[in-house]
């Protein structure tokens, strides 16, 4: 009786036997690396409508994240900085400068600046600024080191992962109030024990309930 | 009919009755069964019912489509019944399965032969039962596109499943259980696959076929392989018999919910499933032996025995009921007690008594031998049977749900016309699958009948020379 199949589809057991192993651990690798948030969403960098530098502003002159961002400490959100704010200075400040001319033409006109939000969390994870800040986590824990970049970009994976890992434990990320905006601040020697002075002062214990996000 | 029928069943332990009835030899018995597979059409019975369960099953998808469409709210799901016909359903199709494990694991280690005849089409029916359970779960989460949470993989959001809940376990037991019995099945096939590969007409059947047989030759070294995987499976399904419908139950049985919080419910589900499985199993096969000329390997002895089975694991299954009502008043809990009486006597009162009757007095006629082999009066008991064991659980479900602690909340649980569309969509996809199954694979495992053969004794050949001499 004549074969009905060639003689190399002996080899098939074999192949597969030996290629689903480093096939699967290949599929694990890529979609693990690939597919995470580290991945698709640290490094993202749209470009804005005006050539705004952080770099420049918060970083060579110094400005306190305060100064634009000013309802970080009391409000949900940080909010981006109405036209008035960049006009306290460019009134006077660099008043012909080209890379300004959106600036005064927003503000001539009413028209806000169409800033491109970066750090974008779902609608269905909450999250307020102003119980971060109070409770001393620094700008630069979520955010990055800000005064250094010419364009900012997503520094922080923003995972659910890593919002979970701080709460779970978020003694090396709390820092004296005054120091909640200094972008160049690391933990001290003695960060343990400051830290658990600080959680009893200010009552901070993170909740990792389901509820304390997705309400 | 009766004297022949008496002939083929004896219960006389030193005379037993003949597994393959006529005159067969093994030529012939390849020949029967392949020629189920091999003829150009199939009877018309065939056509006929599947037309009708294929729109079923059409009409299951359509449903399906229209629930993922506007959601859940299309069931009659609501407060406080938050369980509705989808659980009902998936603890329906997971206890039919049982019968099919339990036929080809557990009677092959307690060496019962007549289990040849019915194996591999029971173990078929395990699979597509199986199948139309899993649908249940996946699609009453509502967020049906997201499933794969019930799985524990390491993920951007630091979270793992709940280990702690039975939902859980059951996906393990169920998953576990498809698996083990898909490889059971499949690799019980292969020898007859072969067959059907060798004796293929065409060149399509041949190559079809030729992969499916994996290159099996029946040589010696191939024998021994496959009885040796044979034996470590069936040992290896054993446990799941018992344990998947345990842990089934346990979904009900770790909520503190009276009538759901009961130390009975592993054992009693068990019971209740094989009963429901080997029902479902005579369902399936009293019309299938007909159609396709199976009499003579699917005897009435065979049928004889599952309907005892039948009896027994249903005098289990009302013993059950009946624990559950001495337990609600041993207990001396008020709560326990109304659940009970509430269940019997209140607003599914109508449900309760059909799972009774269908459940606890109709397999009591099974007692009389000439209701065991009256094989078309078996069948109608056996849907009777099936019918009871969908409404046991629609009764554990909704009554318990329905009425619970606080009398504030009660409500009435109706179903749509989507639940019941769907009930009986499920209905077709099982069918469909059965009856794609009987027409394109080996209904019986040809391979094991042989061997219970008088011919398949080694002594054969000399008996019959020494008659001679």
């Amino acid at each position: 009786m004549a074969q009905i199949f060639p003689k190399w589809t002996n080899l098939i057991p074999l192949i597969v036997g030996l290629a689903t192993l480093p096939c699967a651990a290949l599929a694990v690798t890529l979609v693990y690396y690939y597919g995470s948030p580290k991945f698709t969403d640290v490094g993202y960098r749209p470009i804005q409508p005006v050539a705004y530098s952080h770099k420049l502003h918060a970083g060579e002159l110094g400005l306190d994240c305060r100064y634009c961002h000013a309802q970080v400490e009391v409000s949900p959100v940080a909010t981006v900085p109405p036209t008035k704010v960049c006009m306290n200075c460019h009134a006077t400040v660099l008043r012909d400068s080209l890379k300004l001319a959106p600036v005064r033409e927003s503000m001539a006109t009413g028209t806000p600046i169409q800033w491109v939000r970066i750090h974008n969390i779902p609608d269905y994870a909450y999250f307020d600024h102003s119980v971060h800040v109070s409770a001393g986590v620094g700008c630069a824990s979520c955010h990055g080191n800000i005064q250094e970049m010419e364009v900012v970009q997503q520094a922080m994976p923003l995972s659910m992962a890593w919002c979970l890992d701080c709460h779970r434990n978020p003694d090396m990320h709390l820092r004296p109030l005054s120091e909640v905006t200094n972008m160049e601040w690391t933990p001290p020697k003695d960060q343990q024990a400051f830290a658990d002075r600080a959680r009893a002062e200010r009552d901070i214990n993170p909740t990792s309930d389901c509820s304390a996000c997705h309400r | 009919m009766s004297v022949e029928a008496f002939n083929v069943t004896s219960d006389d332990p030193t005379r037993r009755a003949p597994l393959v009835l006529g005159d067969h030899d093994f030529e012939s018995i390849t020949d029967t069964v392949c020629g189920v597979v091999e003829k150009p059409k199939p009877p018309v019975a065939w056509y006929i019912a599947f037309t009708i369960s294929s729109l079923f099953a059409l009409l299951f998808f359509v449903l399906l489509a229209y629930l993922f469409g506007v959601g859940i709210g299309v069931w009659g799901v609501q407060n406080p019944v938050g369980w509705g016909f989808a659980i009902v359903n998936f603890v329906f199709w997971v206890g039919i399965g049982h019968a099919g494990t339990l036929i080809s694991a557990i009677l092959f280690l307690f060496r019962q032969k007549w289990r040849t005849g019915i194996n591999r089409a029971a173990e078929a029916m395990t699979i597509f039962a199986v199948i139309c359970a899993l649908i249940f779960p996946a699609i009453h989460i509502g967020r049906w596109w997201m499933p794969y949470y019930m799985i524990p993989y390491p993920n951007q959001m630091g979270m793992w499943p709940n280990f702690r809940s039975p939902l859980l376990w059951d996906v393990f037991a169920v998953g576990t259980y498809f698996t083990v019995s898909l490889v059971f099945w499949y690799m019980g096939m292969i020898p007859d696959l072969a067959s059907l590969r060798d004796r293929a007409q065409t060149r399509t059947r041949q190559v079809i076929y030729g992969i499916l047989a994996v290159g099996w030759r029946g040589s010696q070294r191939h024998w021994h392989r496959y009885e040796r995987a044979y034996l470590l499976l069936a040992a290896l399904a054993t446990p799941l018999v018992l344990s998947v419908h345990s842990v089934v139950s346990m979904d009900f049985a770790v909520s503190i919910l009276p009538g759901w919080h009961t130390t009975i419910f592993p054992p009693y589900f068990v019971a209740g499933a094989i009963f429901s499985g080997f029902a479902m199993v005579a369902t399936l096969l009293i019309p299938a032996r007909q159609w396709f000329g199976l009499k003579d390997f699917i005897t009435l002895r065979h049928l004889e025995n599952m309907a005892k089975i039948i009896l027994a694991t249903g005098s289990i299954v009302g013993y059950a009921y009946s624990v559950e009502f001495f337990m609600a008043w041993y207990s001396g809990s008020a709560i326990e007690q109304f659940t009970f009486l509430n269940r019997s006597l209140g607003p599914y009162m109508w449900a309760y008594w059909i799972m009774v009757f269908c459940n606890v007095v109709v397999p009591q006629a099974f007692w009389i031998k000439r209701i065991r082999c009256n094989v078309w009066l078996m069948w109608c008991l056996c849907i009777l049977v099936n019918v009871g064991m969908w409404f046991e659980r629609f009764v554990i479900v909704v009554s318990s749900l329905a009425n619970d602690f606080l009398p504030s909340s009660w409500d009435y649980y109706t179903p749509t016309f989507v639940d019941l569309g769907m009930l009986a969509g499920s209905f077709g996809i099982f069918f469909s699958l059965f009856l794609l199954f009987c027409r394109y694979l080996p209904m019986i495992a040809i391979a094991e009948v042989k061997r219970t053969m008088p011919q398949a004794d080694p002594h054969y050949h000399s008996a019959a020379i020494g008659v001679e001499d």
